[in-house]
């Protein structure tokens, strides 16, 4: 079985993402590059059914980006993954993601397809959730968002629990698929030291845009019909209010309240 | 000149300092106050590979160098000094003897499984009568028919009551001073091997630190390191990789208290402003990371030469030197950040400034160390 895994290189913004106020885009300068922290999640499973599954199972990372993501395929490589391929050139930039569904649904295609694409629910940095789905409906194959279990796992079925609001949906595809995974699914491993050592002897194959014969309509900004039009911090408003009076009127005066907010 | 590291450096540095957060520090508090570190604990650093970090696959290792093993040092000594010296023994001391002067039997019997963390090892060279003055030893090993009969005593001996196998310097040969010195292997299932009492240490509690007794034990005479007579220098060039070890951990050490102290600064307030206002304590800040930054720069420096096949002994002396004591200052100002907090147990600056004072005592007090560098400077 063969298993592509989609990982992106997002900036690390743990304690508070920069918006440059100008140009309304995320400032990258000065912070570190790291793998989409739900991406992990997928790699962890992808590595689990590997060791796990009978068979002869192959891992491929797969990232769109900026040479840099190099880096950060190394660290797949370094966790277990077999291959990690990067797509790289300077036409697909500025790609949203129904470009980067494209040229990552072609990449799978020119890799030789696969049975199972595991994405992770969304990228910190855009938080569309878009992608997965997108790629799903490139290559024209079934799949789930959130995930947070592989119940079963045939080369002819998977059936997989997902995370809905209020509760959990069971449902059962043909293969090849795709999922979308949430945390609740494993917890990823740390790479080894041996596998940070192999990492740094494989290499991480490029492809750019003519080695996937892509339609350059499709692709990068050209292939992007969303426009960002503005990007900014939300000001959050407090306006407190104090109640007086007995415990009921005090009751009434807040269900009159919040039923004049529209909030009831 | 390029003073960054490498990508596999960087992300064995992550990947340390990740587990040393999930493993390590939670937990270091308590190994402190139990005296006790979980074997456990020593089975994941094996399954992650930290043991085998500078010695080559073919012999269990994970193929990257000295400088990797540094960096990896100061992560694990960041969360737990106890953890971090018994870390370094094993490597520097225990370990790394095996690779660097073993017979290739050696290699194979004891490197690979001491580099992949399936068994524990410890170096046994300091004795009652015979501490910086290491040539002085007493312990003697006699050759009767095909095996070395040892007697004698060795203290302060790391991971001494844990290990699996130690290497021991004896007397192999009398009245021929230093050239009658060998190293001798021996498995701690031997008989007439003996764990005497261990110590209760001002520091460095979780690690474990014992008297080993020799009664009569023997042990195969293939059990010599490399050749019989030369235990004076490989005990010194053993040394001089350990110190690469100690001043790794020094940084570590330090490197917490600095965190500590930035995080404590940014906290607590008199005065109606945050302590880190005050210029009194900027500048107690501002030293500690400008000296610890230099301490981490030689070290890595000494690692380095030794990665490139130079001759380091003089460095790893300085680093070590240097590293040890810009630890017990980084501490002692920790805890002065901290005030009457610092000097309970509810913060771990009082713990960092007990583990930080070892590292100016073992693998060469601050003195030899001087002297060291001073030869060495003579020399030219
Ligand atoms: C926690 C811990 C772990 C240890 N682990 C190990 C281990 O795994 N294996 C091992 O073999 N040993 C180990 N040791 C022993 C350690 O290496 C020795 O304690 C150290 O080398 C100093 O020896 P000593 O204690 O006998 O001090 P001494 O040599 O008695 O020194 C006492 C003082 O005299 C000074 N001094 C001595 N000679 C001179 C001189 N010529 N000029 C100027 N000053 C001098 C010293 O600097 C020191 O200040 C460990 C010690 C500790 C505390």
């Amino acid at each position: 079985m063969r298993i592509v895994v989609c990982v992106k290189q997002v900036p690390e913004t743990t304690e508070s993402a920069k918006i440059n106020p100008e140009t309304g885009t995320l400032m990258r300068e000065g912070v570190a590059s790291i793998t989409n922290p739900f991406d992990m999640y997928a790699l962890e499973e992808a590595l689990r059914i590997k060791e796990k599954q009978e068979g002869d199972h192959e891992v491929v990372a797969l990232s769109m980006g900026p040479p840099q993501a190099q880096e950060m395929l190394k660290e797949a490589l370094a966790l277990g993954c077999d291959r990690a391929v990067l797509l790289s050139d300077r036409a697909f930039a500025g790609a949203d993601t129904l470009a980067t569904a494209y040229t990552l649904a072609r990449a799978i295609e020119t890799l030789g397809g696969c049975d199972l694409v595991l994405c992770g629910k969304q990228a910190v940095d855009g938080d569309t959730a878009q992608v997965g789905p997108g790629v799903a409906e490139e290559l024209d194959i079934p799949h789930a968002t959130y995930v947070r279990k592989i119940a079963s796992l045939s080369p002819q079925a998977i059936e997989v629990e997902r995370l809905v609001e209020g509760g959990i949906e069971q449902v059962e595809m043909t293969m090849p698929a795709l999922l979308t995974v949430v945390k609740e699914i494993n917890e990823p491993r740390l790479p080894s030291l041996r596998g940070i050592m192999k990492a740094k002897r494989m290499e991480v194959t490029v492809w750019d845009a003519a080695e996937l014969a892509v339609d350059a309509e499709r692709v990068g900004l050209a292939g992007s019909p969303t426009e960002v039009v503005k990007v900014f911090t939300p000001q959050l408003e407090k306006d407190t209010q104090i109640l007086e009076g007995s415990p009921d009127e005090q009751a009434k005066q807040l269900i009159h309240g919040l039923r004049q907010a529209g909030l009831m | 000149m390029d003073f960054a590291l490498s990508q596999e450096h960087q992300l064995i540095v992550r990947t340390v300092r990740e587990f040393a957060e999930r493993e390590i520090i939670p937990y270091a508090a308590g190994w402190d106050e139990q005296e006790f570190i979980p074997a456990s604990v020593f089975t994941s650093m094996g399954e992650l590979g930290l043991f085998g970090l500078p010695f080559p696959e073919e012999y269990g290792g994970v193929d990257a160098d000295s400088l990797a093993y540094a960096l990896a040092v100061e992560e694990v000594s960041r969360g737990s000094g106890s953890l971090g010296l018994s870390y370094a023994a094993h490597v520097s001391l225990g370990t790394s003897p095996f690779y660097r002067f073993g017979s290739e039997e050696q290699k194979r019997r004891w490197l690979i499984p001491c580099a992949q963390g399936d068994m524990l090892s410890a170096f046994a060279l300091t004795e009652p009568n015979a501490g910086s003055d290491a040539g002085a030893t007493e312990t003697t090993a006699v050759l009767e028919d095909d095996r070395w009969v040892i007697n004698g005593s060795k203290c302060f001996i790391t991971n001494g009551s844990l290990a699996d196998v130690v290497i021991l310097t004896a007397v192999t040969e009398r009245g021929k001073g230093h050239r009658g010195i060998s190293n001798l292997i021996v498995p701690t299932d031997s008989e007439g091997f003996r764990v005497g009492s261990s110590y209760h240490k001002l520091g460095l509690k979780g690690s474990d630190t014992v008297e080993l007794f020799f009664d009569d034990c023997s042990v195969p005479q293939e059990n010599v390191l490399g050749t019989p007579g030369q235990g004076f220098g490989q005990f010194l060039e053993i040394l001089d990789g350990g110190r690469i070890g100690i001043a790794a951990m020094a940084v570590g050490i330090a490197q917490a208290s600095l965190e500590a102290s930035l995080t404590y600064a940014r906290q607590r307030v008199q005065f109606g402003k945050p302590i880190g206002r005050f210029q009194a304590i900027q500048f107690k800040l501002a030293d500690m990371a400008m000296e610890i930054e230099m301490a981490r720069h030689a070290t890595w420096r000494a690692a380095w030469l030794k990665d490139q096949g130079k001759p380091f002994t003089k460095e790893a002396a300085m680093a070590k030197l240097f590293a040890s004591e810009v630890s017990v200052r980084a501490a002692l100002e920790a805890v002065q950040i901290h005030g009457g907090y610092g000097y309970t147990e509810e913060f771990p600056v009082g713990r960092y400034l007990r583990d930080a004072k070892l590292t100016t005592i073992g693998e060469g007090t601050s003195e030899i160390l001087r002297l060291v560098i001073a030869r060495r400077l003579q020399e030219m």
